[in-house]
C-alpha cells in the first residue's frame, strides 16, 4: 500500500508499505478513504516530540470502510463505513470506564501520562496512521462508529479529531451564560471552539489570531469578534480594554506548542528547541482571563516541559482544565449539532492533496501558505 | 450611582451585556442549545458508565509478541494491546531503549534521551539513503513556495520574521555535515597518500 512516511524533521514522502494485518482479536484493518493532516501534526514534523522514528506513518484523523476484522469483533462488519476517534481505547480500564477515553491505561506501553493514538510517534503507543490506503484500527468495538448516512464525509472526518476537540475546549471552559470567552488561536480547533462556545451561551466570543484569511473565518463561521495580535503592541493589555478590565471570563487555549506572538519564545521554543514548544498562547490565556475565571487548554504540547507563567495562574485563582479530548463521548451530541447546522466542521477546509502529494500538503500547511486552514488527504486520488 | 466611566473591574457587577438573549438567538446559530453545564458530553468529567464503552472484556486478551517491547517504568507491564510500527533497531534503538528502562517519565533525562535517539536515528536513515536511489534532502514540498504562492502568502505577517531562520535550522546541519565530510575526506586522502 501506499502511505505517508516520516524521514526526519521537515522531512515526509510517500512510499510502500505492507498492509497493515490484524494483531489482535479485537483488531479491525481499514481501507481508508478521507484522512486529514492535524495541526498537532505538524509537532512531529518538525521534530518536536520525543521518539519520533523515522518511517512513521502519521494521521489520527481518518474514515474508511472495515476491510477485515479479528476473530471477536462484534460491532463491526467488513464494508461497514467508519469513522474512527483519534484515541485508541480499549474500554475496559479504570478511566475508559469513567468516560476519560483519552487517558486509556491498556494501550501505549512507551508512557502513562498519555493514552494510545493512532500516528502520533512511540510516545503515544507506537501506531502507524491513517495518512495512508489502511490502518490498523484495536479495539474495533470500541472507538470505531458507522458513519450516519446523512452525514458528509469531510464534517466526519473532521469530527474524528479537531471539530470533537474544539467542542469539547468549550465544554473545559464552564461557559455560562453572558460569559465573554477568548479563543486564542483561529485554527480549525479554535473555529469550532468559538461555534461551541455560543451554544453554550456565551455572551461574546472573541477569536485572537494574526493571519487574515483564519480571523475571516473567524467571522464568518463562527460569527466572532476578531482581535490580530499583528496590530496590538500587547495583546494581554488589549483584552483587558475589550473586556472592560477584567478580562474574559473563560479562555480556550486552541493554539498549542507552536503559537506565534513572541519572537524570543518561537525562537527557542521551536526552532532552538530548549523546551517544549513555545508557551505564548498559554501564558497569553492566565494573563488575559478575568481573576477566579477558568483557562480550558486543548492545544496540543508534549512532554518536555514549558516556561508557563504557573504563578500568575495561582495568584489569580484560575481554574487550569485540559485533557486530550475523550472524542467518542462528544458524538452523539455533535452529530445533532451537525446535523442541525450549528456546528459546521466542513466550512473550514481549504485544501484537498492526493496522497501522493503529502509533503506538499504539510509545507503548505506548516509554512500556512496559500490560505491554508485544513488540508485534507485522498488516499486513492491520482 | 457608579460612575459609568468606571470599567466593571472595579464595581460591584458587570455591566449589561451588549445583546440580549432573543438578539443572540436570532443572529448565531443554535445559541444556548447546550445552556444547562449538567447536560454536556463531558459533564460530569468522571462519569462511571462500564456497559457505554461496548468492551465485552473485563481485562483484554494480550497481543503477542510483547515480550521485550520497551515501555515506560510506571507501567506493571507491556499493555495489553501496542502498536508493533518502527520497532527498536541500532544505535537509536539502543539510546531508547536505554531511556525507557531508566528513567521514568518524571525525568527529563528519559525525553531529551528519546529526542538524541530519535536524531540519530534520522541521520541514520539519511546516509542510508544516500545509498540508495531516492536520497533524502534537508526538507519537502519546497516545490509549493513556486506553486502555492510562498513569498505572497508571508507578505505582511508577523511569522515570517522567525521564518526567516527555517532554512538555518532545516539546512544547518546538513551543511555542517557535508563540510565535515568533506574535511575529513580531504584529511584521508591526504592521509593515504603520504
Amino acid at each position: 500500500m501506499r502511505a505517508m512516511v516520516y524521514r526526519g524533521p521537515y522531512k515526509v514522502r510517500v512510499e510502500d508499505k505492507d498492509v497493515p494485518r490484524i494483531e489482535h482479536p479485537n483488531d479491525a484493518v481499514v481501507r481508508v478513504t478521507l484522512a486529514a493532516i492535524c495541526g498537532s501534526d505538524l509537532h512531529l514534523y518538525h521534530g518536536m516530540m520525543p521518539d519520533t522514528r523515522v518511517g512513521h506513518t502519521f494521521g489520527h484523523e481518518f474514515i474508511g470502510v472495515v476491510e477485515q476484522v479479528g476473530s471477536s469483533v462484534r460491532s463491526l462488519q467488513v464494508g461497514d463505513r467508519v469513522m474512527v476517534p483519534f484515541n485508541i481505547s480499549c474500554g475496559s480500564c479504570w478511566f475508559c470506564v469513567r468516560g476519560l477515553y483519552s487517558n486509556c491505561h491498556n494501550v501505549n506501553p512507551n508512557a502513562t501520562a498519555v493514552g494510545g493514538i493512532y500516528g502520533y510517534s512511540h510516545t503515544t503507543g507506537g501506531y502507524d496512521g491513517g495518512q495512508a490506503q489502511y490502518v490498523r484500527v484495536p479495539f474495533a468495538d470500541v472507538g470505531p462508529v458507522r458513519i450516519p448516512d446523512w452525514m458528509h464525509d469531510e464534517d466526519a472526518v473532521l469530527l474524528t479529531d479537531a471539530a470533537a476537540t474544539g467542542y469539547f475546549g468549550a465544554q473545559l471552559g464552564d461557559i455560562a451564560e453572558g460569559d465573554t470567552v477568548v479563543v486564542l488561536g483561529a485554527g480549525p480547533v479554535g473555529l469550532v471552539a468559538a461555534q461551541s462556545a455560543w451554544l453554550m451561551g456565551a455572551g461574546r466570543v472573541i477569536v485572537v489570531d494574526h493571519l487574515q484569511e483564519r480571523l475571516d473565518k473567524a467571522r464568518t463561521m463562527a460569527h466572532a469578534e476578531v482581535l490580530d495580535y499583528d496590530e496590538h503592541a500587547d495583546v494581554v493589555v488589549e483584552l483587558k480594554k475589550q473586556t472592560d478590565f477584567l478580562g474574559a471570563d473563560v479562555v480556550i487555549e486552541a493554539a498549542g506548542a507552536e503559537a506565534d506572538g513572541n519572537l524570543l519564545q518561537q525562537v527557542a521554543g521551536t526552532k532552538l528547541k530548549l523546551q517544549g514548544g513555545s508557551p505564548v498562547a498559554l501564558n497569553w490565556a492566565i494573563d488575559g482571563v478575568r481573576k477566579g475565571g477558568t483557562v480550558a487548554v486543548v492545544g496540543a504540547y508534549g512532554p518536555i516541559p514549558n516556561a508557563v507563567k504557573f504563578g500568575d495562574a495561582l495568584n489569580k485563582g484560575l481554574t487550569l482544565r485540559m485533557n486530550q479530548t475523550p472524542v467518542k463521548r462528544q458524538w452523539p451530541r455533535m452529530f445533532e449539532h451537525v446535523r442541525n447546522g450549528h456546528l459546521t466542521p466542513r466550512a473550514m477546509v481549504t485544501h484537498r492533496f492526493p496522497l501522493e502529494h503529502v509533503a506538499e500538503a504539510y509545507h503548505v500547511f506548516s509554512a500556512k501558505l496559500d490560505g491554508c486552514i485544513k488540508p485534507l488527504i485522498l488516499p486513492d486520488a491520482a | 450611582m457608579t460612575d459609568p466611566d468606571v470599567p466593571s473591574a472595579y464595581v460591584r457587577d458587570k455591566r449589561t451585556p451588549r445583546e440580549t438573549r432573543e438578539q443572540l438567538r436570532a443572529r448565531i446559530p443554535g445559541w444556548g442549545a447546550d445552556l444547562d453545564p449538567a447536560d454536556r458530553p463531558s459533564y460530569p468529567r468522571l462519569r462511571y458508565d462500564p456497559g457505554a464503552t461496548g468492551a465485552h472484556w473485563d481485562f483484554p486478551e494480550r497481543q503477542p509478541g510483547h515480550e521485550g517491547r520497551e515501555r515506560s517504568v510506571e507501567h506493571a507491564f507491556v499493555t495489553p494491546v501496542f502498536g508493533t510500527a518502527q520497532p527498536l533497531h541500532g544505535v537509536s534503538g539502543a539510546v531508547r531503549r536505554y531511556a525507557y528502562r531508566r528513567f521514568s517519565e518524571g525525568r527529563l533525562a528519559h525525553w531529551l534521551l528519546l529526542v538524541a535517539g530519535d536524531r540519530l536515528d534520522a541521520w541514520g536513515a539519511h546516509l542510508r539513503s544516500f545509498a540508495s536511489a531516492r536520497p533524502d534532502v534537508p526538507a519537502t514540498g519546497l516545490r509549493t513556495e513556486a506553486t502555492r504562492s510562498g513569498p505572497h502568502s508571508r507578505r505582511g505577517r508577523s511569522d515570517a520574521r522567525h521564518q526567516l531562520l527555517d532554512p538555518v535550522v532545516v539546512a544547518g546541519p546538513w551543511v555542517a555535515g557535508a563540510a565535515v565530510a568533506w574535511t575529513g575526506g580531504r584529511r584521508l586522502v591526504r592521509a593515504l597518500r603520504r
